[in-house]
């Protein structure tokens, strides 16, 4: 959908890039598209206005102005304010009180409080070991209560046993009671969802505060949401003065612009991220990555992290010294195959990679998607083991049973032979190259051999240079120049690194 | 009180805000270039997204105003070009006679809406006399199942249901085969909400439309997205990957009694030209109102009815 604002940037200053130096008007014309980069990411306009005014106050006169390439700079300086304007350090819950410490949970209808109420019951008993007790006060949406004491039972919390015909500031009133005989830890209040305009349901929520003198009070809300986030965190903001947010369906595709500009209205700390719908899909906020997200720079990080945790570190060894002698036969190539699938097939990795938004239509009108992976896997899986050791083996009526035994046809056999072959010679070439370049060599090739014209792909090359975190692009496994040298540097992670 | 006063009070804030935003242009004679950006911002702020204001702004220009530009004029002449790309998706859904049931299937991410629509729709087809069935096939979300069964009871129609953590299509297939022998009018599948990239969750839900057509070919007759209306730019990913996975029909906009302007739908218009069928404003039975383009782009643009 959005091109890539570094793809942008580089249109912006492509005629410059000679020059050197910027004027005013150059610092606006790539402004005017970091501005359109956020608002499609939906940041909301007032916080975008604000944000551009205070990067371009710094741009000016600053090292913009000199920089060789000044897209990089900008991108650079815009992805810095951004991390910074969504906090910069780490704000865990605050929980130190006499017991019980008391969690409010608030938020529109269908934002995740009680998704998220379960998750936080579950981290606070077995990451802190601390004793939870939860509560549903939504005596509004049906079976609300009955999905928190669900919730609960999953989580090995208490869970206040449900009494009929009580309002909400009654139900909070026996929690507390039922939470201090029961010497919880932690109180975890569940309210119904609300919109923001209504002025009964916010004076309800004033109340339950009032009885209840939560420690934390966490607004939920959804990474989905577009420019009403504003509205929401004010009205929340004003009613009960919350303490943090806690942004859901971070798992989503969404650019999740929301997260500034709810930090921005209400000045308070994202504590949390819901990314998964499993129980324990809820981290701490990362504000660097966060703001990678919202530039549609990808999450380098997650990616990193990702290859981390699949890749088996022996076997990339093992299959990188047999390449550097020139022995990658088919079984390498069905491991790489089955890296890429370990890590979320091509579609996931591709997400995760940054200014690969043009690219990816591209990948896929040319037909190089995982359904392919899956049809290469299976032809490899046909062949006997004499023949995954010598390609030259394959013969026509040796291909032709490849084909039936797969069920593709004898021209797919051919293909997955043919991009073999090539992808052995360029490694052999390759020896000293960088894994960008690798990459992009491979990734040319994979894609001139399903059809596509491999011009009109980025440069990988410049992509990985520009994105500074980037040291070793070769991090990618399953790619074949990612496995040379580049895989022992994977273990750390390069966005942390102060900038 | 009827939906355009409902959708009025939650927009309401909105539409003071698009006029107040475009104070500086009144009085002007004509939309200049400056007034087409102030222009722009109002409706980015409606979450039209950036494509859709920038060609909607720029159409302003074409507008002959009498004299000099006034609020009044402003908001009928935005209210006209938005009436304009709405009108042609503004479709309600119409139940077939000649095939029982009548199946439609609700999608759609997480907390956009589902269960709560799906209740609306079967009192609204209820209070019309025609036979209803309701098919649990969320069978993930804790309670998801209790939630939709209060709604059958409150409506008085039958819920076909399972055990939580169960086949999601073959529920559906069992409420297909019950509905099919009862020659229910028709049946509605609450499914669970899924984020439109996680690739198991997209084959889960074709697997359900999969079955359906094991019964009827042409099932499910009406594949509805159901969209939150706080979304903002990611409905149109929401849109495509549903459509392509669950052949999405038309779609329904949630919660838009709240202060969200649900601009977005202008922007989906213009990208698929997917039929908008109603919109949720409150949380009542009776509070899901077929959708008029007219209507919406008044109440969004403070324009008189």
């Amino acid at each position: 959908m959005f091109d890539s604002l570094k793809e942008k940037l580089q249109d912006v200053f492509s005629g410059l890039a000679k020059r050197g130096v910027l004027s005013e008007s150059d610092v606006d014309a790539a402004l005017r598209e970091v501005r359109l980069a956020l608002l499609d990411a939906d940041v909301a306009l007032p916080v975008v206005k604000s944000f551009i005014a205070r990067i371009r106050d710094g741009a000016i006169g600053s090292d913009v102005l000199r920089s060789v390439r000044p897209d990089q700079q900008v991108i650079k300086l815009v992805n810095d304010a951004l991390t910074e304007a969504l906090g910069g350090d780490a704000a865990p819950l605050n929980l130190a009180t006499n017991p019980p410490a008391v969690i409010l949970i608030a938020g529109l209808q269908g934002s995740g409080k009680t998704t998220t109420a379960g998750k936080l019951a579950l981290r606070l008993r077995s990451r802190e070991r601390k004793k939870v007790m939860l509560a549903s006060l939504d005596v509004t949406r049906p079976a609300a209560r009955e999905q928190l004491r669900l919730l609960g039972e999953q989580a090995e919390v208490g869970v206040l046993p449900e009494v009929d015909q009580e309002t909400p500031g009654q139900i909070a009133k026996r929690a507390l009671q039922a939470a201090k005989l029961q010497a919880c830890d932690v109180l975890i209040l569940d309210t119904a969802g609300r919109i923001s305009i209504d002025e009964a349901l916010m004076s309800e929520l004033r109340d339950i505060k009032k009885l209840t003198d939560p420690h934390e009070i966490l607004l939920v809300a959804d990474a989905l949401t577009g420019q009403d986030a504003v509205n929401t965190a004010e009205a929340f903001h004003n009613a009960i003065n919350i303490t943090g947010i806690v942004l859901t369906r971070l798992d989503g595709d969404a650019r999740g612009g929301a997260a500034l500009s709810m930090r921005h209205i209400t000045g308070c700390p994202i504590k949390l991220v819901g990314v998964g719908e499993k129980q324990d899909a809820l981290e701490d906020f990362d504000p660097a990555r966060m703001a990678g997200r919202i530039l549609d720079m990808g999450d380098v990080v997650a990616l990193v992290e990702k290859a981390a945790e699949t890749l088996e570190a022996d076997e990339a060894e093992r299959i990188a010294k047999r390449m550097a002698k020139g022995q990658f036969d088919m079984n390498d190539f069905l491991a790489q195959i089955r890296q890429i699938q370990k890590m979320g097939g091509l579609g996931g990795l591709m997400g995760m990679l940054p200014g690969i938004g043009k690219m990816q239509r591209q990948i896929a009108a040319a037909g190089f998607d995982d359904s392919m992976i899956k049809r290469q896997e299976a032809i490899i899986l046909s062949m006997t083991k004499k023949e995954r050791v010598s390609v030259n083996l394959l013969n026509a009526s040796r291909r032709k049973r490849i084909a039936a035994g797969s069920g593709t046809s004898v021209q797919e056999v051919n293909k997955i032979v043919k991009q073999y072959q090539d992808m052995s010679r360029m490694m052999k070439k390759l020896g000293g190259k960088s894994g960008a370049a690798a990459m992009k060599a491979m990734m040319g090739n994979g894609m001139s051999s399903v059809g596509a014209a491999g011009g009109v792909m980025p440069d990988m090359d410049a992509l990985s240079k520009g994105m500074g975190k980037l040291p070793n692009m070769p991090g990618m496994p399953g790619m074949p120049g990612g496995l040379k040298g580049g895989l022992p540097g994977l273990g750390g992670k390069p966005s942390k690194k102060k900038k | 009180m009827n939906w355009f006063q409902k959708l009025k009070n939650g927009l309401g804030k909105t539409s003071s805000k698009v006029t107040s935003q475009l104070s500086s242009l009144l009085g002007k004679s004509k939309i200049d270039a400056a007034s087409v950006e102030e222009i722009e911002d109002a409706l980015i702020a409606a979450d039209l997204g950036t494509k859709s204001a920038i060609r909607l702004a720029a159409s302003m220009r074409k507008y002959k105003f009498d004299e000099s530009v006034t609020s009044d004029s402003l908001a009928a002449a935005l209210s006209d070009g938005i009436t304009e790309i709405l009108e042609p998706v503004a479709t309600p859904i119409t139940i077939r006679d000649d095939v029982k049931p009548h199946v439609i299937l609700l999608v759609g991410v997480n907390g956009s809406g589902k269960t709560t629509t799906a209740g609306k729709l079967a009192y609204q087809w209820r209070a019309d006399g025609k036979s209803v069935m309701l098919a649990a096939a969320d069978t993930f979300r804790a309670a998801a199942i209790e939630q939709l069964q209060i709604w059958g009871e409150r409506t008085g129609t039958e819920v076909i249901a399972g055990m939580q953590g169960g086949d999601a299509a073959a529920l559906a297939y069992t409420a297909m085969e019950k509905a099919t022998v009862a020659k229910t009018d028709v049946l509605i599948i609450d499914t669970a909400g899924r984020l439109q990239n996680r690739t198991e969750l997209m084959d889960e839900l074709a697997k359900i439309v999969r079955v359906t057509r094991k019964l009827d070919l042409e099932a499910p007759h009406d594949s509805i997205i159901v969209l939150d209306g706080t979304v903002g730019q990611n409905a149109i990913n929401q849109v495509k990957s549903f459509r392509e996975v669950a052949d999405v029909s038309g779609l329904i906009v949630t919660k838009l009694d709240g202060s969200a302007k649900g601009g977005i739908v202008i922007a989906l218009a213009e990208e698929f030209g997917i039929p908008v069928h109603a919109v949720g404003v409150g949380e009542d039975l009776d509070d899901l109102q077929a959708f008029s383009a007219r209507d919406f782009a008044n109440a969004l643009t403070g324009a008189n009815q």
